[in-house]
């Protein structure tokens, strides 16, 4: 209304697509220090997960060692699905999410920038984290550095998937329930592999095969879950 | 306008009408029900009674003549949901998305019928009633994605936005599909092999398979009398403000 009438024809400078990624990861990351708790309960609960394990079923070295891989794997899993809820819905909540949408800019991009920054303040933390589990689940040390090579791989892969179940039930008053339902059966597959590139990396076995699929699949996550969680933002938001 | 010469066939249009699909279904109904009676009754027969016990095995092996077709049936049932859902995305069709809603309960039973059946064959040969390969813990992951479609669709108040939610993860579960098929070829696993494939002759002989190809038809008969039933009234619903169902209805 009060702009001035020089610059009706002017069309505002577009940022590039590189800008673009940028500038929407580091507004999340910003957000995600801001509320520091939220950055630190995924880690305190893979913490509280692992040491379940020990009093729950026994605490003999040797045998918490042969479950170590397994427990590590499946706390950063549950830890990265309890995170997954509050990818969105604060954007959702207070109509970022709409504008979002509304945006010219490819949504691709926006939701990539988006899980990166989600996986940079949960995924990768956990990776960091993992060790000290290791340690404390008697984990031998030649397994380490399948542990978090493991997880590295992994754990984009668990937020990708995951963000498709965010997305999908963002809209809903009761979504946290919901997204384990969705979510868990398509992380078999990582939980698995992961879980097994431990095991052969304790056994002295070769590690690649693992990483390779595991790699492949981070891979296709990236590629085709962009655009199965833009889909679903759609959805949700027009519902 | 211009009218644009069109690629799709005149009755893929078609099936995009409630009304038209209600009353082709209504006329397929009492031939698919007549073909599904007649082939699991033979086929159960035939399958049980005639067919020879198998040499190692004996007459546990029996049990195969439901476990094979289930199995089928509930990977075949997955595919037309994630086919019907995407085409539901696609070319905004209701009768799709009905399509899709429909498969999900019948897979889902159909894929515990598989599973409780492998369980009870796995007991005398085995020895075990659940061992965690491949095949079984895939097929397994297929139960969980059909549940997790039944409870995303029932916690969606919007039906046109619940059918599209349900159809991108349907789309998304997709992947889990060539991994059962395959699991058995690129894991050892104790799960045997595929019964059946297109291009070579099975390995069993043909007094054994020919009851067997009998009662996987009947088990797709049978899926589609099912499907047919679901969908008509999921039509009834959808459409139950639209004049021609509420005709129907003033006549019932």
């Amino acid at each position: 209304m009060n702009q001035p009438a020089s610059n009706a024809g002017v069309v505002p400078a577009q940022p590039g697509m590189a800008g673009l990624f940028w500038a929407v990861m580091k507004r999340d990351l910003m957000l995600a220090f801001r509320r520091r708790s939220d950055l630190l309960n995924p880690l305190v609960f893979f913490l509280m997960v692992a040491s379940l394990f020990p009093l729950g079923i026994s605490p003999e070295p040797t045998f918490l060692e042969q479950i170590a891989p397994g427990v590590v794997w499946v706390g950063a899993l549950l830890a990265t699905l309890l995170s997954m809820d509050s990818l969105f819905r604060s954007d959702f909540d207070d109509g970022t999410l709409e504008q979002t949408l509304l945006s010219p800019q490819p949504l691709f991009l926006v939701v990539l920038a988006k899980v990166l920054a989600h996986w940079a303040m949960t995924g990768l933390p956990l990776t960091l984290m993992a060790p000290l589990l290791g340690v404390m689940l008697f984990l031998p040390t030649e397994g380490m550095s399948g542990l978090v090579l493991s997880l590295l791989l992994g754990t984009p892969t668990l937020s990708l998937v995951g963000a498709i179940g965010a997305a999908l039930t963002v809209g809903l008053r009761k979504g946290g329930v919901l997204i384990s339902l969705l979510v868990l059966p398509l992380y078999i597959p990582v939980l698995i592999f992961g879980a097994g590139a431990v095991q052969a990396a304790v056994t002295g076995l070769p590690l690649g095969g693992y990483l390779s699929l595991l790699g492949a699949m981070l891979a296709l996550g990236v590629a085709l879950a962009p655009l199965a969680i833009a889909a679903a933002l759609r959805i949700s938001v027009s519902g | 306008m211009a009218e644009k010469k069109s690629w799709l066939p005149r009755w893929f249009y078609q099936l995009a009408s409630p009304r038209w699909c209600y009353e082709f279904m209504g006329r397929l109904l009492p031939w698919f029900g007549v073909g599904t009676l007649f082939l699991l009754v033979a086929g159960t027969l035939w399958s049980l009674v005639y067919a020879p016990a198998d040499y190692q095995q004996g007459n546990s092996f029996r049990i195969i003549y439901i476990h094979v077709p289930a199995a089928i049936l509930a990977q075949s049932c997955y595919m037309l949901m994630a086919i019907a859902g995407a085409i539901g995305l696609i070319w905004k069709m209701k009768v799709a998305d009905m399509v899709a809603k429909s498969c999900a309960p019948i897979g889902a039973t159909i894929a515990i019928l598989a599973l409780a059946t492998g369980a009870i064959w796995g007991k005398p040969t085995w020895g075990a009633w659940w061992v965690w390969d491949a095949r079984l813990t895939s097929m397994l992951v297929l139960l969980f994605l059909y549940l997790g479609v039944i409870a995303l669709h029932s916690a969606m108040e919007s039906d046109t936005t619940a059918s599209q939610a349900t159809s991108v993860l349907a789309l998304v579960g997709l992947v889990n599909i060539p991994i059962i098929k395959y699991s058995v070829d690129w894991w050892n696993t104790l799960h045997q092999p595929a019964t059946f494939t297109l291009t070579e002759k099975p390995a069993m002989p043909t007094e054994m398979w020919l009851p067997l190809l009998v009662m996987v038809i009947g088990f797709y008969c049978f899926f589609a009398v099912s499907l047919m039933l679901r969908v008509r009234n999921e039509i009834l619903r959808r459409e139950r403000r639209a004049s021609w169902v509420r005709a129907l209805l003033d006549k019932v």
